[in-house]
């Protein structure tokens, strides 16, 4: 018999790994945060899904003994996720600090050799993922040229200790040709009830495809849309500049904004009692049910947030909100009760800890 | 629901319109949608795999490229069009042709223009841990995918080191 692994120290993580969740950076009512990846892979080793373990393990080694000289990542830790049990690999996924593939949390696909993540300041080293490498910086709010300095920075110090695979014609060369060239997905993860509820939300999401970007779930690649959270970032990675791709990014992201703005004016104009009521429900469900699923939360959450953002209601701040977000998922009530649970379990748990933080941070809800 | 202008099809697209202060709302498949010159909504996610693959299978089944054999990883056309994935870098090269329109087809491009990069000198760099081992490793995956010109050359090349 395996003996059990020690549960990751959370406690050693860079504020936990969530201060992105604060929301102190700028429009985060709308916007929950921005985050900059680039895709990098080294010379001399096959691109992770057809190295061998040897390989895998020789990269990352290079890597760690790279990262002495990247300020970046000092003082960062690093996380071996094959040494981690799937619970607390699941729940560094739900801390959006490593993709579903990374913690091999897909049966098909279980976590390699050599699968880590060096975690920092706001910026995180993904290592044998799909790519070698991939860099990521997350920002709480829309702050894009914040991250992307953030992950500029990273890039230049490890490309100076490690020599990345780069083609004259091609750029910065990837396992999946869909990211080859810059290696950059600019995405923000963002809040569009309005434009769901006022039935435009298919325009503004077929017209950002028509401007080249593209959009997910609040999990990234194949994660499903719910409780209106969107992650819109760029569809393309060649033949635009870093700097264009950005642009656009802000750009469209700036108008979708505006749009979602619009929309709540509308719905407020339109049909104030009959929204503010079915906010004050979804609050009413939060504060007082029993027993609740991962997409029930996340849809009251999503009518609450957009109740605080119209201002009908006050004394609930957007961390909070934010909070639970992340929080009421199940591997980390898992943690909460410090146990396996059941789905039944983990939605009496979910419901238990959403009526906990609404009553100890939202007392005060009028 | 069905289309509410053919009465055959399933609607998938959803119209609400405000006329003087009257709402109607219309139900229309994606056809009759795109002939009244509606704009569909997208409502899956397409996985990006699903569209390279289709672009790579919309390729003539047989370039001469097909046969082509990375001399890195030993991975071949046909290994990408199963995977989706490349094997190493040098596979870029390899396939060097075919992938520039594929990269075409996907980004609309097929020319870096973002930041240029110049690999670090190999003083500065941090060295590569044991080239032995590499050679070994590169040497079983010849042998397991049945490269064995490749495996030949690598035997080789482990023999000469040690």
């Amino acid at each position: 018999m395996t003996p059990p692994r020690p549960a990751l120290d959370l406690s050693l993580l860079p504020d936990g790994g969530v201060r992105w969740l604060d929301a102190s950076g700028p429009d985060s009512g709308i916007v929950i945060s921005t985050r900059m990846r680039l895709a990098r892979n080294i010379s001399g080793y096959a691109f992770t899904g057809r190295a061998r373990d040897g390989e895998r393990l020789r990269m990352l080694a290079q890597v760690r003994d790279a990262l002495g000289a990247v300020p970046s990542l000092g003082g960062s830790l690093l996380v071996r996720l094959e040494e981690l049990a799937a619970v607390d690999r699941q729940l560094l996924h739900e801390r959006h600090l490593v993709s579903k593939d990374l913690a091999g949390l897909d049966p098909q696909h279980p976590v390699r050799a050599g699968a880590a993540v060096f975690l920092g300041e706001s910026v995180g080293l993904l290592v044998n993922e799909e790519d070698h490498l991939r860099l990521q910086a997350l920002q709480s709010g829309f702050a894009v040229p914040q991250a992307f300095a953030s992950v500029q920075r990273l890039d230049r110090e490890l490309g100076a200790q490690v020599p990345y695979a780069f083609h004259r014609e091609f750029g910065f060369l990837t396992a999946c040709p869909t990211n080859a060239g810059t290696g950059l997905r600019a995405s923000v993860l963002i809040h569009l009830p309005g434009l769901v509820l006022t039935k435009e939300i298919g325009k503004v999401l077929a017209g950002l495809q028509q401007m080249g970007l593209t959009y997910r779930g609040l999990y990234g690649e194949g994660s499903e849309v719910v409780g209106n959270f969107f992650q819109l970032s760029n569809q393309t990675t060649l033949g635009r500049s870093e700097d264009e791709l950005q642009d656009l990014l802000v750009r469209v992201v700036r108008h979708v904004i505006e749009r979602e703005e619009e929309a709540r004016r509308v719905l407020v104009r339109d049909a104030g009692y009959i929204i503010e009521d079915k906010l004050w429900r979804a609050y009413g469900t939060l504060r007082y049910a029993r027993s609740l699923t991962f997409d029930e939360a996340m849809n009251y959450l999503s009518g609450v947030r957009l109740a605080v953002g119209l201002k009908l209601m006050t004394g609930l701040s957007v961390y909070t909100l934010n909070k639970l977000l992340i929080f009421a998922q199940s591997a980390h009530l898992s943690r909460l009760e410090q146990r396996a649970l059941t789905e039944s379990e983990t939605n009496l748990a979910r419901a238990k800890y959403v009526r906990h933080v609404l009553v100890s941070e939202g007392g005060g809800v009028e | 629901m069905i289309c509410d202008n053919c009465q055959e099809r399933d609607a998938v697209v959803h119209l609400t319109r405000i006329v003087d202060n009257a709402v109607t709302q219309l139900h229309l498949c994606e056809k009759c949608a795109a002939a009244k010159g509606v704009e569909t909504t997208v409502a899956i996610t397409q996985h990006p795999l699903g569209d390279i693959l289709q672009a790579v299978q919309q390729q003539a089944p047989t370039t001469s490229e097909d046969a082509s054999v990375c001399s890195f990883c030993g991975a071949t056309a046909r290994d990408f069009r199963v995977a989706g994935r490349l094997g190493c870098p040098h596979c870029y090269d390899a396939m060097e042709k075919s992938l520039r329109e594929l990269l075409r087809r996907l980004h609309g491009s097929s020319r870096h223009v973002g930041l240029r990069y110049d690999p670090p000198v190999t003083h500065v760099a941090t060295p590569k841990p044991d080239s032995v081992h590499d050679l070994r490793d590169r040497l079983q995956r010849a042998v397991d995918t049945e490269q064995f010109e490749l495996a030949a050359e690598l035997r080789d090349r482990i023999r000469v080191i040690e």
